[in-house]
Order: C-alpha cells, then sequence, then structure tokens
C-alpha cells in the first residue's frame, strides 16, 4: 500500500505513462500544465519508458523486474514522482514491491514506491489543494479506475471536479464494476474484456453526460475504442484535461 | 489462435443464462453493500480485524487444531484426520458401515463437493441425500453447483420445475412455492429414514470445540434430529481461536453472503447427545480435512486459508457475472476459487493455472472480502508461479522483448517515433497478431509517439 509520510516537495519528477508517450500527448500536457498552475516544477526524466506493468499481469515477473529496475534507475532521488494513471502509478507503489519481494534490491525499488503518487491523490492529498479555480459547464460521468480502490485518488479527484463552477458529476449503476480493460487481459480474454467494457458503457451512459472522465487513459482508450466500434461514440477526457481546461475558461 | 479456457465457455454461454448469473450477483452485491453500511460506520476497519483474526488462526493453525482436537473429544465427539480426499471419503464410509448405516442426509457442504463424497458413497451403496435445496436441485440433474452459496444461480424455476416433474415429485408447476413445499414433503421422509446426517462446518472454536453451522433453510438442524450419527467434514483452516471471535465472524459472514445481518439459523453444536442433554445424534464424528491446505499454508499464497466461503467476491466479481461459475472447471469459482482450485490441485496444479488469468485484476473482490484478503496479489503469484512452471496460456503476448525495449531508453525513443508509420496502415492489416483480438471489437487512437517528448523539449528551449 501506499507509504504514508511520501513527499511534498513542489519540484517534481513527472512519470508521463506510455501511453501518454505513444497516444496521449494532450493528456501529459495537460499534467504539466495543471501541475505548474499550483506552482511545481515539473522534471521529465527523458529515458524513462514504462512501469513494467504488462509483463507484471502476464506474470513474467522477471521480465518485468528488468523494466522497473530500469525506472527505479531513470527516477533516481528524492523528489515526487507523479503519475497521471492510477494504474501506473499503483504498479510502481505496489506491484513493484509485490514483485520484488524476494528480490535484493526490494530497498531500492521500495524507496521508489515510497515516492509515487497519482496525480489527483498529489494535488489534494499532497499539495492540500480544496477548491479548482475555472469554469467547465458540462454533465461528467466519473469512472473510477480499479487500481485507485484503497487509495485516495478517486476521492480528490471528485472534490477537485465538484468544485469546478458549471460542472455537474451525475451517478450511475454498477459504479464499482471494472470497464474490462485490465491490460493483456483485453487481448487475451477478448469476448469477456468487450462485454464487460459494453455494461460499463450502458452505465455510464444512463444519465447522457457530455463527457465520461476518469484518471486513467488506459479505461478510457478501452471504453471509447468499444463505443467508436459500436458505432455509438462518447467523448472521453482524463480528469487532468478537465483541470487545464476549467482554467483557461477562467478568463 | 487458441483461446482461453474460460473466455471460450463465456463466448458460448447461453445468454439467458448469463443474465440471471449477472443480476443474481450484482443483487447480492448491493445488499451486501446496503446491510453492512447501515449496521456499521467503518465496514472497513471491521473486514480487517476479521482478516487479522483469521491470518492469526492459520498461521497457529498447529496448536488451535490440537487444542480444538482435545476440547471436541472433551465434549465427546470422535475426531478424525484425512490427509488426502479419499481418506476423508473413507473415514466417512467407514463410520457408516461400522454402523451398519444405509441411509444419509447432507446439509450443504463445499469439502464434500470438494471431496466427491456423493460419489464415493453411491459407490458403496449407501444412498445420500442432499437437503438442502438447491443442492438436491442439482443432486438429482446430475449437475454441479456454480456458486458456493446459491448452488443454482445459473438455473430459472421453469428448469427445476421440469426436474420435479422428471423425478416424479408432481405434476409441471413452476411455482417457487409449489416447488419448495413439494421439496419439503419428500425431505421430511428422507430424514426420519436417515441412519447418519452430515454436515460440514462454518466455524470451529478451538478453545470450546462448538462447531458452528449457519444455514437459511434449517435443513442442518432436521439432519441432525432423527439420525442417531453426526458426521461433520471440516476443513483444517476452519479452526478459529475462541468463541469470542465468532462476533466478528459471524456477524460479517451472513451480511456478506446474502445480506443478512444473521442467517435464519445459527447452530452451535456442542458434542452429542449426553444423559443430561438428551436429543440429537448419540455418536458425533468430526473429521479434519487437510485436502492440499497444509501445502497452500506453506505457500506465498496462505491467505487463501482466511477464507470464510461467504461467496461476495464471486457476486461482485465482473468476469464471474460474464462466465458464470462452471466456467471455473472446479468445485470453487470466481476470485476465490481461481486462487484456490490450482492450489488445491496440487500438482495438477498446470491443469487449472489459467484461472488466475481469467481476471482484470480489478480488485473489487478484495474490497467486498469480510476477511480481506489480497486476492489480486494472490492471482498475480499464482500467474508468476504458472510462467515459471511454463503451464500453457494462450493470447498472453510474450514479454521478453517488450522488457529489452522498455529497458533501452534511446530504442525506445526511436519506435515511439518510426512507429508512426502505423497510422498509414488501415490497423487490421497490422502484422501484430496479439493486436487483432483487441480490433475485433475496439478502435485505437491514432499514434503520436515522440510528440509529448517534443513538446517538452521546446518549452525547455525558450
Amino acid at each position: 500500500m501506499q507509504s504514508a509520510n511520501r513527499p511534498t516537495d513542489r519540484t517534481v519528477q513527472l512519470m508521463a505513462t506510455c501511453l501518454c508517450d505513444a497516444f496521449f500527448d494532450d493528456v501529459a500536457r495537460a499534467t504539466v500544465e495543471v501541475l505548474e498552475h499550483v506552482g511545481c516544477e515539473v522534471e521529465f526524466p527523458e529515458n524513462q519508458t514504462c512501469c513494467g506493468q504488462p509483463a507484471f499481469n502476464c506474470g513474467d515477473w522477471s521480465a518485468s523486474r528488468e523494466v522497473m529496475r530500469h525506472t527505479a534507475r531513470v527516477f533516481d532521488g528524492s523528489k515526487p514522482v507523479i503519475v497521471p494513471s492510477g494504474s501506473c502509478a499503483a504498479m510502481l507503489f505496489h506491484g513493484a514491491p509485490l514483485e520484488f519481494e524476494k528480490e535484493k534490491d526490494l530497498p531500492t525499488i521500495q524507496k521508489l514506491a515510497n515516492r509515487t503518487w497519482e496525480l489527483a491523490d498529489f494535488l489534494v492529498n499532497g499539495l492540500g489543494i480544496e477548491k479548482w479555480s475555472g469554469r467547465f459547464p458540462a454533465r461528467i460521468a466519473f469512472h473510477r479506475a480499479c487500481h485507485t480502490r484503497g487509495t485516495g485518488s478517486a476521492e480528490a479527484a471528485l472534490k477537485l471536479l465538484e468544485s469546478i463552477e458549471g460542472l455537474e458529476v451525475v451517478p450511475f449503476g454498477e459504479a464499482e464494476q471494472c470497464c474490462g480493460f485490465g491490460g493483456t487481459f483485453s487481448v487475451s480474454f477478448p469476448h469477456v474484456s468487450s462485454s464487460m467494457g459494453c455494461l460499463k458503457l450502458e452505465h455510464l451512459t444512463e444519465m447522457n453526460p457530455d463527457f465520461i472522465v476518469s484518471g486513467d487513459m488506459s479505461c478510457l482508450m478501452h471504453l471509447s475504442g468499444l463505443a467508436e466500434r459500436g458505432e455509438k461514440p462518447v467523448k472521453t477526457l482524463h480528469f487532468a484535461q478537465i483541470l487545464q481546461t476549467a482554467l483557461h475558461r477562467h478568463g | 489462435m487458441a483461446e482461453q479456457k474460460v473466455e471460450l465457455f463465456a463466448r458460448r454461454l447461453d445468454h439467458g443464462i448469463q443474465k440471471a448469473v449477472h443480476s443474481n450477483s450484482a443483487a447480492g452485491t448491493e445488499k451486501r453493500y446496503n446491510v453492512l453500511g447501515t449496521d456499521y460506520s467503518a465496514p472497513d476497519d471491521l473486514r480487517r480485524l476479521a482478516g487479522q483474526i483469521r491470518q492469526h488462526s492459520i498461521e497457529y493453525l498447529d496448536t488451535y487444531l490440537e487444542q480444538a482436537e482435545q476440547s471436541l473429544k472433551r465434549q465427546g465427539a470422535h475426531v478424525h484426520f484425512a490427509v488426502t480426499a479419499e481418506d476423508a471419503c473413507r473415514a466417512v464410509s467407514d463410520i457408516l458401515k461400522k454402523a451398519g448405516a444405509k441411509k444419509v442426509v447432507k446439509s450443504k457442504s463445499m469439502i464434500s463437493e470438494e471431496i466427491y463424497l456423493n460419489d464415493h458413497l453411491g459407490t458403496m451403496g449407501i444412498e445420500s441425500v442432499e437437503t438442502d435445496l438447491g443442492e438436491y436441485i442439482i443432486q438429482i440433474d446430475g449437475d454441479h453447483p456454480s456458486h458456493i452459496v446459491k448452488p443454482i444461480i445459473h438455473k430459472n424455476r421453469r428448469d427445476i420445475a421440469k426436474s420435479f416433474e422428471r423425478e416424479g415429485l408432481g405434476d409441471y408447476n413452476d411455482d417457487p412455492e409449489t416447488i419448495t413445499r413439494r421439496a419439503r414433503v419428500f425431505m421430511r421422509d428422507k430424514y426420519l429414514q436417515a441412519d447418519a446426517g452430515i454436515t460440514g462446518a462454518n466455524f470451529v472454536s478451538a478453545e470450546s470445540g462448538r462447531l458452528v453451522l449457519v444455514t437459511n433453510e434449517g435443513n442442518s438442524r432436521f439432519c441432525l434430529a432423527a439420525p442417531k450419527i453426526h458426521i461433520a467434514l471440516v476443513g483444517i483452516e476452519k479452526v478459529i481461536p475462541s468463541d469470542a471471535d465468532l462476533a466478528v465472524l459471524l456477524n460479517l459472514l451472513g451480511r456478506s453472503a446474502t445480506g443478512q445481518q444473521l442467517t435464519v439459523y445459527t447452530e452451535f453444536i456442542n458434542g452429542p447427545a449426553r444423559t443430561d442433554r438428551p436429543s440429537g445424534p448419540q455418536e458425533m464424528h468430526v473429521i479434519f480435512v487437510d485436502n492440499q491446505r497444509s501445502q497452500i499454508l506453506a505457500s506465498d499464497c496462505r491467505e487463501i486459508l482466511r477464507c470464510i466461503r461467504c461467496g461476495a467476491c464471486l457476486n461482485v466479481c465482473p468476469v464471474y457475472r460474464q462466465a458464470s461459475g462452471h466456467a471455473y472447471r472446479s468445485v470453487y469459482p470466481g476470485p476465490l476459487g481461481a486462487v484456490l482450485s490450482p492450489l488445491l490441485a496440487g500438482k495438477k496444479f498446470k491443469e487449472l493455472a489459467d484461472l488466475p488469468k481469467a481476471s482484470s485484476l480489478c480488485g473489487a473482490c478484495n474490497e467486498v472480502c469480510p476477511v480481506d484478503i489480497p486476492i489480486p496479489d494472490l492471482l498475480l503469484r499464482l500467474r508468476n508461479r504458472g510462467h515459471q512452471e511454463h503451464a500453457p496460456s494462450p493470447g498472453t503476448p510474450p514479454m521478453g522483448a517488450f522488457a529489452k525495449l522498455a529497458s533501452s531508453p534511446l530504442i525506445w525513443r526511436f519506435a515511439m517515433k518510426s512507429n508512426k508509420v502505423m497510422n498509414l496502415v488501415p490497423l487490421e492489416k497490422l502484422p501484430l497478431p496479439y493486436l487483432q483480438p483487441w480490433l475485433k471489437t475496439r478502435t485505437l487512437p491514432a499514434w503520436r509517439g515522440g510528440e509529448f517528448r517534443s513538446w517538452m523539449k521546446s518549452r525547455h528551449k525558450k
């Protein structure tokens, strides 16, 4: 689980995640702008790649550890490591110590785990930000990404979202259910994964929200990909994009 | 391409069954959530406490098991230990043979499913009747339970009415009350004729030797009313330190399993009949069954032995809701089963090593578990074990090349940029076999590898 005394310095290291590196530069940019808005100086260690979760979830822990050792070298130091994804953050603070439990370099990995924050968690529970300025006139359905269970991330994101002028968060059924992505699960169990996703979409769109919002691009990529194939496209936004856009609309 | 077995089962599953499993499970999840939230201000603290009690119980199992044996004997019960499923079956039939018993009534017990007790008794010429209504329907249909608490979650009342008609229990009638009344009339005779009653146990208190049984139909009480012999089959992990622990565990069990504050019947069985307590069976036998549990206790998945069999993890599991219990090819389905079944398989671990993969690792199971078992962590450990033992895993991409790529930043950055050519090729033409299952039902966004890195660099130049 997460360490209680994680660092809260305003000079931070950004782990952009491989999905933002490959597909969602807009989300990574939004993350940088949001962090800078609250007075952070954002460093981007350019040798970063991936958190190693695909191999971890496939059961190939030695392959995953190879990636994690690289990641720990890249993010050396004592500054907070900020991740705009509950899933990749959980890989660093929970998955990595698990796969290193019998390894000699567990202390190195644990040190990185203890510095890792998911973005919303850092803003609210790290920096103590309670309100977000700006406007975002829209109705959104907020999907709590599964890897934020048992952490402060979802409550933190909702706290900031609900403080934005004009923004309404709509409720929906079976909110605790997974979107069906699950990384490699989505390709090795395509039928189950897609059925879970379609059900999730039905619930998320019950109240006809303008946007489906989450703190994880993996869930949103799965959901929007399914919706588009099903010819009922939905608009998705990462939580950071809403914060970023709200700021611009401040005037 | 070969397919995962759970995936294949789910894909071919009858739509009506899937709907029934889903709606029944979802209703269970909602009831549990409401009753726990109404009755307790901090249900999660209670779950963690219960988890600690159960973890303590299994960590000191050697001590508590011996204590339970002494306490049970003090109460006048006979205590047996069975290492394997076969040993357990033989222990039961030996007791029955010695007493000349030909007919037994049974209340619901997952461990009796685990050791295939009814099949064994059948070969010995002993009639064994399941008296839990769901289990009785399973028995007459020659079926298997698909849920550990609601064994016939996959059946509807029309199926049941047909089975009753076939068994000569009256003309076709699918009114649930009529079905129940017919079963009751049939059972009453069986209770009166039976030589022995066989039950499981939800808990055994080491301190007092009390055996605790929870049911909703009261059938276990009937099983112990007329027969002269009571045989209880108990997994060794069911032992708890003391009666006081039941305060926490029973309050969580009913609420987690069926959304009830307490099940309709909670029995505390304190040994066989005595002169000062003349009712009940004259003879009581408790058979502690190991059947791989010691091996599990010695493994890095021992937390699964905390399980109190409430079924909350099955109900909340999105994969269980899509695939149903029979997809798991074992006595214990759902997230619990995906961990426990391959472990119970012992040397045949590889045959069920695919089960831990049938999960999106969403963690909903851990969130509802009354004894806070870290199920996703255990699934991951078993995936790692499956990988190390080269268990087949269709559809799982090999990760060696990925690891090399993700540990070589220069090649990674080059790949990020150069993969943009992907945008020029129609997705379905991409020569990536592991991407095709994705693309069947989902699109992929345009590749924008390296864009963020360039933006970040350009800002620093300014």
